[in-house]
């Protein structure tokens, strides 16, 4: 009984980040710089919430009688378990490229693991996300790039982008004492251990934005698996559920 | 009876709201004389009496209409007992959103055929690939106007790659430059003819 609830932990953690991250990067829709870029971002959008509905109902199966629709609409941003780079504010379009990149370039090394889960869903679930992954990993790398190695203003910027999301990138890899059993029964990998792959897919990416790599030592900020998450989650997930929670129940 | 998969792994009922998320894993169990098998390996191949097999042809898929379900490869199973009959499919891309409406069009088209008890299931496992695209399919979408997909291994650099050359579904030049991997549906990137001049949609791998 203890492993399923380590299980759904897990599966909340993972859910949570596809949706808050899906959730986010919608904000940019109709309003991207240009036409196609506007298209991309709303198609990462949609593929994160993909991922967020399998993790999600599978978390209803797991809890038992609930539904994805009551994770995402009737929980409170404190019970959010989702990593805090990914609730992070759009900011500008440099911005959001570092976001997905740090996130991405995570997702990938973390499916590239569970796709052989002992938990056949899980193992299920990360063999399908991670070719979408593969999409969005490598568009924002190009991204990162062209801006990186761009003008002197755009250089400028993505390596403040890079520099000031780079705090929570720590916390994406924070694992619990759950965590721990569930990597002994080799039904998740051991998270904390997949950061130096992450560390080398990043640096592979600022270096040739002839960007400079922040510090791999340097403070982090944390707290997101004990529901301390930044201000933005709040004003997202008020956003997020404002129709449930004025009509509750309505269907259109 | 025609009961020609089992299933293993978890699996949820279908609600009224819709598909829910299912794992699964068939195996074939003595496929019958009167079955057909729709895609040629066997092992990532549902075994459908042709009856069902015609219905399913007339169902297309709502965002690429030139397609039907079969050519997508999306029909993964197909369950019939004497009284009811489940329809597994399986989504292309996981947020996929014309799924909710290819659900409900196999529901319609197996009802209006007299078929009882109708349901259908969202499956995950084995994940879709483009590789599952018919050659019918693969013919139809280029004289549809859409590139098809070429064979999923040609783009498998995960940071930076070389893009395979496209071929033009109008001029068949492959003079051709990809403008976004993201397109007008979550399975297709942009491309633009350098011939021609026209822009046109590919069917990305995955």
């Amino acid at each position: 009984m203890s492993n399923n609830k380590a299980l759904l932990e897990f599966v909340l953690r993972h859910g949570d980040n596809n949706l808050i991250l899906g959730h986010r990067i919608s904000e940019w829709c109709s309003r991207g710089p240009f036409l196609e870029e506007d298209v991309a971002l709303t198609n990462i959008a949609l593929d994160h919430i993909g991922a967020a509905r399998m993790l999600l109902t599978y978390a209803g199966e797991l809890e038992g009688g609930k539904t994805e629709d009551d994770y995402a609409y009737l929980r409170t941003h404190e019970q959010f378990t989702n990593a805090l780079l990914v609730e992070q504010a759009n900011g500008d379009f440099g911005d959001t490229q570092a976001r997905q990149l740090f996130y991405s370039a995570f997702a990938y090394v973390v499916y590239t693991e569970l796709k052989d889960s002992k938990n056949e869903m899980l193992a299920a679930f990360a063999a399908k996300a991670i070719k979408e992954t593969m999409y969005h990993l490598r568009h924002c790398s190009e991204w990162v790039v062209r801006l990186g190695d761009g003008t002197e203003e755009s250089k400028q910027r993505m390596q403040k982008a890079i520099d000031n999301l780079w705090p929570y990138t720590g916390d994406l890899f924070a694992t619990t004492a759950n965590d721990a059993t569930l990597v002994r029964e080799g039904i998740i990998p051991d998270v904390a251990a997949l950061k130096p792959r992450w560390y080398d897919m990043v640096k592979e990416v600022v270096t040739r934005a002839t960007l400079t790599m922040p510090d791999a030592n340097a403070w982090m900020q944390s707290g997101s698996r004990e529901g301390r998450h930044t201000e933005h989650l709040s004003y997202l997930v008020a956003e997020m559920q404002a129709v449930t929670r004025v009509y509750p129940g309505a269907k259109w | 009876m025609l009961n020609v998969l089992s299933y293993a792994g978890l699996s949820l009922a279908l609600s009224e709201k819709g598909p829910q998320y299912f794992y699964h894993d068939y195996q074939h169990i003595n496929p019958s004389a009167d079955q057909h098998i729709i895609m040629g390996e066997i092992h990532k191949l549902p075994t459908v009496s042709s009856e069902i097999l015609d219905i399913l042809k007339n169902v297309n898929d709502p965002e690429i209409p030139v397609l039907s379900v079969i050519d997508m490869g999306i029909v993964r199973g197909v369950k019939q007992t004497p009284d009811s009959i489940e329809v597994s499919i399986t989504p292309t891309y996981s947020g996929c959103p014309a799924m909710d409406a290819i659900s409900k069009d196999i529901h319609r088209a197996l009802t209006q055929n007299g078929f009882q008890n109708v349901s259908v299931k969202l499956v995950i496992s084995p994940a879709w690939t483009t590789d599952w695209i018919s050659e019918e399919g693969k013919r139809k979408l280029e004289e549809y106007g859409i590139a098809p997909p070429q064979n999923s291994t040609a783009e498998k650099s995960v940071l930076f790659g070389e893009h395979k050359a496209v071929r033009c579904p109008r001029c068949k030049s492959e003079h051709t430059t990809m403008i976004s991997n993201f397109g007008s549906t979550a399975c297709k990137a942009l491309w633009k003819c350098e011939d021609c001049k026209e822009p046109f949609d590919y069917f990305k791998c995955i």
